[in-house]
């Protein structure tokens, strides 16, 4: 029995959303599971059983590697976020505001461009090691960041950010009257802190690890550059596709995804287990001033030096972007500076096109979120249909997937004509770059429409309907208009990371069509560096803006928009 | 305006049943109120009512129209929320006027209407103003504008009072009493404040467990409760199980539990007070102000002798608690500066015959 309008309505809208996300989320993921059960000799467990075996080392050590990394990032991260937020949160001293917002400068930095300028900083011929060599008449560098270490370092650098936000949140949310009473009923500082306010943290804190861990899992950017010969998983399902074993890159990405999807499950099962939200509202920060004069120029002091090394990779890509290429070739420093790079960046059309594609690019896969994120939010948040949690998995499966996974799931799902893209292939045209940034992109979008409509009330829209209003008018005129700035904000996001979007591109791009992201591992390797850091400083630029803009104009503060 | 008939309406969610067996008529020009705790079904009601929920049985007509499964934007209902649902990115007057756009109203006699509107409830100089800078009873009647401007057939109106401090409150419930004179709208006013109910509607509909216990004018709600759950929900009142052990010609005779011992209590056999038909348990009910209190000994029927317990001052009301055998009665007294009465002493209490009333015991029945 159709039961009534609303009911029909609802499986209208529901509808395409399904088709899009069976279309580029499940069947993609489907294809490279049965690619990789594919063998010679038909069907069969063969390149489980290969990936595994012994002889074949790299991969098991590959899988290792990325394991071993992700927990060493996440226990570095966590050891500087967390005091970092710590200190900012609870302690008052000169510039702690400024020092607190620059805490999260490292956002401003696409994956690519941060590990350029950590590889132009702190590298062999980094400016930091060459300029403590000679500071000092050493005869060489004193160090040099490269396979492990420097992976590490970015990882620290990008990731920390993670735990210092989280923590951050949970620290400012903890009632301070809990603590003073742990105080009255007798406990010292100690006990309190790890009785009553570290508990309290912990749910933070697990978090963060495990968002961590997954993303060091899917961090492709930095093992690319900094590998060397280091290995890991994400890097090697890289290498399967250059090299053409298709069966195995298929494999690869399966286990990876695996490893992924179990974090993301366990995750989700930690946070709905126990949750400590506090009811109490309106609870004001409580920070104790630092009295001492000593210790509060110290902490003045490490501030400006931490805010100096946070500041040091921005600060390094424009600086290199000033150095015309051609004039900074044995010398140990640059010495011309001028705006040539952006000159050429505008003037030159080879040189302007990456920019103009992938502003192009990130242009359509955007406008292809709004669209369907703004959809897919109101059915999941204001609809009720049989099925609901499944639409909710798949909308969260590009989260939960590494890059380099997305990338290999549309290779093997459009490489051959299928009716999801009408019959053609897509792998090698214009339209798989936009069709991966869009799949990438899905939970952001949908997530924070999400949490925007979540606040709406329900008898908002009933009371426009009350007034005669029929559903498309009020969702135009009223629902759109009331979410829109939480929704811009997210997909203003979701643009600015589809223009920097680099492990997807790297798979899928094609010569006619190079993203910016591409063209800047093509001048590093050129050894231009002056153009791409110009390309790099276009990226920081946007992402400054759009954070800027989200903030001004929609309210919407950096750290939301990132979790 | 039109009269709003419900017919044998059921709503059940899943396995919950919301709403059962209702039978409403609500006159054209009513003022009509669903009084009952929260979750007992009024709000369910009033949902059918305005579409946002199909009846899973039954019928709703509009005057003639079977409205049933008409979808809520063409009901010409007009609904105040509870939130009071106020668009937050428009002002005043792009609110009240969003149902007359939707209606294509040209824009002279728009922005007429909604001047109008806005001059009865008395926001004329907020026009521009956005909604998030008006105060609570404010927006409270930016809502009841913007509900009223479409001329709807029918108010509905949605606990609107809730949200307000007892000041506001008093202030919107004259206004409500006031635009409801002047539209002469059929009106369904939510509530679980039988104050409100009682002193604003025509008529009351008493819910419970998403059943209709009375319909019935605020005094017939009041002086003659058709249950005990009407009659403890709405004001205070004296319960006591009974048995019913003889029925003369002018009086019955009941035997009601004092603690361990039995006390007959004489009754006048009038409807108002005694219904023959009624069946199964029983209960005697009377309000605390019709108990009559004495210093000393005094003749007459349904005598009982107690103690003071607790004397609490009102300042134009005393009320007493009275410990008869081991029961405690409540009594109301007019503050006549004549009594001096204290906790401790004794006193004899008249339950008067021809203000007691038996009624049937349903609470247990509907499992509260």
């Amino acid at each position: 029995m159709l039961k009534n309008r609303d009911t029909r309505f609802t499986i209208l809208l529901l509808i395409p959303v399904l088709l899009v996300l069976v279309a580029y989320v499940l069947y993609p993921s489907i294809r490279t599971f049965i690619e990789s059960l594919q063998t010679e000799r038909g069907a069969s467990l063969a390149n489980y059983l290969d990936f595994f075996s012994q002889e074949s080392k790299t991969n098991l050590q590959a899988l290792w590697n990325s394991v071993y990394i992700s927990i060493l990032s996440v226990l570095v991260s966590a050891l500087i976020g967390i005091p970092l937020a710590f200190i900012f949160n609870r302690y008052d001293f000169p510039g702690r505001g400024f020092f607190s917002s620059a805490a999260i400068m490292p956002i401003v930095l696409p994956s690519l461009v941060g590990v350029m300028a950590f590889m132009f900083l702190y590298g062999e011929t980094g400016l930091i090691p060459n300029l403590i060599k000679d500071l000092f008449g050493l005869e060489k560098v004193p160090f040099k960041i490269g396979g492990v270490s420097g992976i590490l370092v970015v990882h620290a650098y990008t990731m920390y950010v993670y735990f210092y936000m989280t923590v951050s949140s949970a620290i400012n949310k903890i009632d301070p009257s809990l603590e003073e009473a742990a105080y009255n009923l007798g406990a010292n500082r100690f006990k309190v802190f790890w009785k009553v306010t570290f508990p309290l943290l912990t749910p933070a804190i697990v978090a963060a690890s495990l968002l961590v861990f997954m993303i060091s899992m899917a961090s492709f950017s930095a093992p690319f550059l900094l590998a060397g010969g280091y290995r890991v998983l994400s890097l090697q399902i890289y290498f399967s596709k250059l090299n053409g074993d298709m069966e195995v890159a298929a494999t690869q990405s399966v286990i990876l995804s695996i490893v992924s999807i179990a974090f993301l499950l366990f995750m989700r099962w930690y946070q709905n287990r126990k949750d400590y939200r506090m009811a109490t509202k309106g609870i004001g920060a409580h920070r104790s001033e630092v009295k001492n004069p000593v210790m509060k120029w110290i902490m003045v002091l490490l501030g400006i030096i931490g805010v100096i090394i946070l500041l040091l990779p921005h600060f390094t890509i424009l600086l290199l972007s000033l150095v015309p290429d051609g004039t900074w070739t044995w010398q140990i420093y640059p010495s011309v500076f001028n705006f040539e790079n952006y000159r050429l960046l505008l003037q030159d059309p080879n040189i302007f096109k990456p920019l103009k594609n992938s502003l192009i690019l990130a242009f359509i896969a955007t406008a292809g979120n709004l669209v369907f994120g703004v959809l897919t939010s109101y059915l999941l948040v204001k609809r009720k249909f049989i099925g609901k949690n499944f639409v909710d998995i798949l909308v969260m499966i590009p989260w939960a997937l590494p890059a380099t996974v997305i990338g290999m799931n549309l290779i093997f799902a459009f490489n051959e004509p299928n009716i999801f893209s009408f019959g053609n292939i897509l792998v090698g045209t214009f339209w798989i770059l936009p069709l991966a940034y869009f799949v990438r992109h899905i939970p952001l979008v949908v997530r924070s429409t999400n949490a925007v409509l979540e606040q709406l009330d329900d008898s908002i829209e009933e009371a426009s309907r009350n007034l005669g209003a029929r559903w498309f008018y009020t969702f135009r005129r009223v629902i759109l208009p009331i979410i829109m700035p939480g929704v811009l904000s997210g997909t203003l996001l979701a643009f600015v990371e589809s223009v920097g979007e680099f492990p997807t591109s790297v798979l899928l791009y094609t010569i006619s069509n190079r993203p910016i992201s591409i063209e800047i591992m093509n001048q590093l390797r050129m050894f231009n560096m002056g153009q791409a850091a110009a390309y790099g400083m276009i990226q920081i630029a946007l992402i400054a803006i759009v954070l800027f803009i989200s903030n001004k104009v929609f309210g919407v503060k950096a750290e939301q928009s990132l979790s | 305006m039109a009269s709003i008939k419900i017919d044998q309406v059921q709503k059940a969610f899943g396995k919950v049943i919301a709403v059962d067996h209702l039978d409403l008529e609500i006159k054209d020009g009513e003022f009509f109120t669903f009084l009952g705790p929260s979750g007992c079904g009024k709000t369910t009601t009033l949902r059918m009512i305005a579409g946002f929920y199909y009846p899973t049985k039954g019928m709703i007509r509009f005057g003639d129209k079977d409205m049933t499964r008409v979808p809520p934007e063409k009901r010409n209902t007009g609904m105040v929320f509870q939130n009071y649902a106020l668009f937050p990115h428009m002002t005043v007057f792009e609110n009240v006027a969003f149902g007359l756009r939707v209606r294509k109203i040209s824009a002279k006699e728009l922005k007429t209407r909604v001047q109008d509107v806005l001059r009865k409830v008395r926001l004329e100089k907020y026009s521009d103003r956005q909604v998030s800078q008006l105060s609570g009873g404010q927006q409270q009647r930016v809502a009841l504008a913007r509900a009223l401007v479409i001329e709807p057939e029918i108010l509905l109106l949605d606990e609107p009072l809730s949200n307000l401090d007892a000041k506001l409150r008093d202030e919107m419930r004259s206004e409500i009493l006031r635009l409801k004179e002047e539209y002469k709208i059929t009106t369904i006013y939510v509530t679980h404040d039988q104050a409100e109910a009682l002193s604003m509607s025509d008529r009351i509909a008493v819910f419970n467990f998403g059943v209709c216990h009375q319909v019935g004018t605020p005094s017939e709600i009041y002086n003659e409760p058709a249950n005990d759950f009407v009659a403890s929900f709405i004001g205070e009142i004296n319960l006591l199980p009974v048995k019913v052990e003889r029925v003369e010609q002018d009086h019955v005779y009941v035997s009601a539990q004092f603690g361990s011992e039995s006390r007959e209590l004489v009754v006048h056999n009038l409807p108002y007070n005694f219904n023959p038909d009624a069946k199964g348990d029983l209960s005697i009910s009377i309000r605390p102000e019709a108990i009559k209190v004495f210093e000393q000994q005094t003749d007459g029927t349904n005598i009982l002798k107690g103690k003071i317990e607790k004397v609490e001052f009102f300042g134009s009301v005393i009320n007493l608690s009275v410990n008869v055998a081991g029961l405690l009665l409540q009594v109301n007294l007019l503050n006549n500066r004549s009594n001096n009465l204290e906790s401790g002493a004794d006193v004899w209490v008249q339950l008067p015959e021809d203000q007691i009333r038996v009624i049937p015991v349903v609470s247990g029945d509907v499992s509260c």
